[in-house]
């Protein structure tokens, strides 16, 4: 049993944080509302109930894959990227663009505005990780401040040069069919986006743990000295690692243009980079778990909605609750005392089976 | 003149300036001082939306001007410490600490809101009070200078005066020269016998009450209501400030100016029904260059001084001992 949770500290914790979470949760419920069986039952159970909710719960959870593996990629190199949500957001815009001004076969159409959606994240992605690479610029600050020129950059292009003037409401032109990502479970919005989403964690992965590039991420994130000393090329691999981080970020931003509304129409960036971030934390930036973590998060959030809409608890109990979670599981001191004494216990079974030996 | 440009050059735009760069350089200051003590600050955003809350809500409910300042600096100072206990004792990274003080933030304040008011968006039902606009003698008088400087928000002079007090405290005084020499080398801080951890402490709730004192503006001067999410990205913004302000006190004074004059052209343009977002664009770029710029400059130093500069600043050693020396002449 010790050695199991040794083993598996990591994530243990990471469920105790969970857990701790919901209680907080179902605490809070039956604190404020009139009907406290009701709300938890419509809290916990409403997104698993109907088709529909089960479908809106996969469907927000494919950008948050994508932006988590994005998110994940830069953060295993230890570069505090938050420009997930400026790549994403200014990708989708441009992709629009190149979308609505293009005429192509349908296969052909879709695969080269991903093409041009990830070109736009790779370059996003690209500044801050070379400014950091070589000279030393904060990537936070950097990615910030890429945000907002991401968003006021992408809305001029739109509302400028892209608006559909009869939609009544600022909204881009319609993609044209060829460029629509198809939509599979009839009465939903389910579309190959998600199935793109889940390829992208299947492709992170295997890029992290299973090539020599992912691994050179990994080393310098992990000791950046020892990386250097081992004969890597740091420059290359911090720039590899936010370009690839904005391309992902990019493309999971078409994405979403492409299967859902069929045309750009935020006015406000949708907050995916953030929901990125989070979910790379709870998935511990490992990209398979990310898949996991965005289906919990988007969980949480369709559940937050249900309880708003059919309880009366807000829906901002779960941004409480996340922001929980998310300190419980990067605060490495908690849990900590209970592994140490663990691994002392562990430790001083085996000095005892030893002894047992000698004698 | 053409309406945009007599709109610029007159007096209101000047006033208007003050007034929008309030809410940014209060938090500015803030995350200047978290950034000389070796921790940023990316939590102002929260901070500011926590006081901007409790500040309104405190004064709806004991009509106390006063009370609801004390409120609102609490809120923020405890934020501030709150991350530091995340950071410090929890041994939470600090950047992933503030992210999350800062989604708590935006959550809390809405899930108080609904349930003191029942309504989600805005304080709009309460009594609340602002902050009383002074109108300076003498000064008031005097044309276009007292049209543009008199008749603020007492917040707004207080931000002003923000500046030099900031320059003092990290400058003048024991305290500033602690958290200077704490950010600058911790190490070394720590072996003349500073209690790095405590300073950092205090470091980040001196952030808060900067901080807080821009919610309040926000919330008690700017409008007078407290509205979801109203800080809008100027926890974010004050980064930038306080970046392309170095850091020091004068810089941030400029770069707020600055952000406040562009915003508040975007608000004019945009009502001529011309495209403000490359306007509004420009700020963050001139950041995002002002933070290349730096970085390059700081490279250059450093390659052409060798290596041993990294970890060693002779102000910060010499101001560390000068210090010391003081404290122990004290006990």
């Amino acid at each position: 049993m010790e050695k199991f949770i040794l083993k598996y500290f990591t994530l243990i914790r990471t469920l105790i944080a969970i857990l701790v979470g919901m209680i907080i949760s179902v605490v809070l419920i039956y604190l404020i509302s009139e009907m406290p069986a009701y709300s938890i039952k419509q809290f916990f159970l409403g997104p698993l109930l109907s088709k529909g909710r089960f479908a809106n719960v996969i469907e927000n959870a494919s950008p948050m894959i994508f932006c988590g593996v994005a998110i994940a990629i830069a953060f295993q190199a230890k570069q505090f990227n938050v420009g997930a949500e400026g790549a994403l957001f200014l990708s989708a815009a441009v992709g629009t663009a190149f979308a609505v001004s293009t005429n192509m076969p349908t296969v052909l159409h879709i695969i080269m505005v991903l093409v041009v959606a990830g070109a736009t994240g790779a370059i996003w992605g690209f500044i801050p990780g070379i400014l950091k690479a070589k000279w030393g610029a904060s990537e936070l600050v950097a990615s910030l401040m890429m945000n907002y020129i991401a968003y006021f950059g992408g809305l001029y292009l739109i509302n400028s040069h892209f608006r559909d003037k009869d939609a009544g409401f600022l909204v881009s032109l319609r993609l044209p069919e060829t460029a629509w990502l198809p939509q599979f479970v009839p009465g939903t919005r389910l579309h190959l986006g998600i199935l793109l989403a889940v390829i992208f964690a299947f492709l992170g992965y295997y890029f992290l743990y299973r090539t020599t590039l992912g691994y050179e991420i990994r080393t310098t994130g992990n000791n950046q000295k020892f990386a250097k000393f081992g004969g890597m090329n740091i420059i290359k691999v911090v720039v590899l690692a936010q370009v690839l981080s904005g391309m992902i970020a990019g493309i999971g931003g078409m994405t979403e243009v492409m299967g859902i509304h069929r045309r750009f129409n935020w006015q406000m960036t949708p907050g995916y980079g953030w929901d990125g971030v989070i979910v790379a934390i709870i998935g511990r930036n490992h990209p398979l778990l990310i898949i996991f973590a965005a289906l919990f998060l988007s969980y949480l959030r369709v559940g937050g909605q249900i309880l708003n809409l059919m309880a009366d608890v807000p829906s901002e109990l779960v941004l409480v609750i996340q922001s929980i979670i998310i300190i419980l599981i990067t605060a490495e001191a908690f849990l900590s005392t209970w592994k140490n004494k663990i691994t002392i216990k562990e430790a001083e079974k085996v000095e005892v089976a030893n002894e047992s030996i000698a004698q | 003149m053409s309406p945009l440009l007599s709109s610029i050059f007159s007096t209101g735009f000047a006033f208007a300036i003050l007034r929008v760069m309030t809410p940014l350089l209060f938090p500015a200051l803030g995350v200047a001082v978290s950034e000389l003590a070796g921790s940023v600050n990316i939590a102002l955003e929260g901070i500011m939306l926590v006081s901007a809350f409790f500040g309104v809500i405190v004064s709806a409910y004991t009509g106390s001007l006063f009370l609801a300042l004390i409120a609102g600096i609490v809120a923020g100072v405890f934020m501030g410490a709150l991350l530091a206990y995340f950071h410090l004792k929890m041994k939470a990274d600090i950047i992933l600490g503030a992210i999350a003080l800062n989604m708590f933030a935006s959550g809390i304040t809405i899930f108080l809101l609904f349930l003191i008011t029942g309504d989600k968006g805005s304080t709009s039902s309460l009594q609340s009070l602002v902050f009383p606009s002074i109108d300076i003698p003498l000064l008031k008088s005097i044309p276009i200078l007292g049209e543009i400087f008199s008749g603020h928000n007492i917040l707004t002079y207080a931000a002003l005066l923000a500046v030099p007090f900031f320059y003092v405290l990290m400058f003048k005084t024991p305290l500033g020269l602690r958290i200077r020499a704490v950010g600058q080398n911790p190490d070394a801080a720590e072996s003349v016998g500073i209690n790095v951890d405590k300073i950092k402490l205090y470091a980040l709730m001196l952030s808060g009450l900067f901080g807080a004192l821009g919610g309040l503006y926000l919330s008690m001067g700017y409008v007078s209501w407290f509205s979801r999410d109203m800080t809008a990205g100027r926890g974010f913004i004050a980064i930038a400030a306080a970046t392309l302000g170095g850091n020091m006190p004068v810089g941030i004074l400029l770069s707020s100016l600055l952000f406040g004059f562009v915003n508040s052209i975007a608000i004019y343009i945009a009502s001529l029904n011309v495209p403000s977002e490359l306007i509004q664009m420009i700020p963050y770029l001139v950041t995002l260059i002002a933070l290349a710029v730096f970085a390059m400059r700081a490279q250059r130093i450093k390659n052409k001084s060798g290596a041993i500069q990294e970890h060693f600043d002779p102000d910060a050693v010499d101001a560390l001992v000068k210090d010391v020396i003081k404290a122990e002449g004290d006990s």
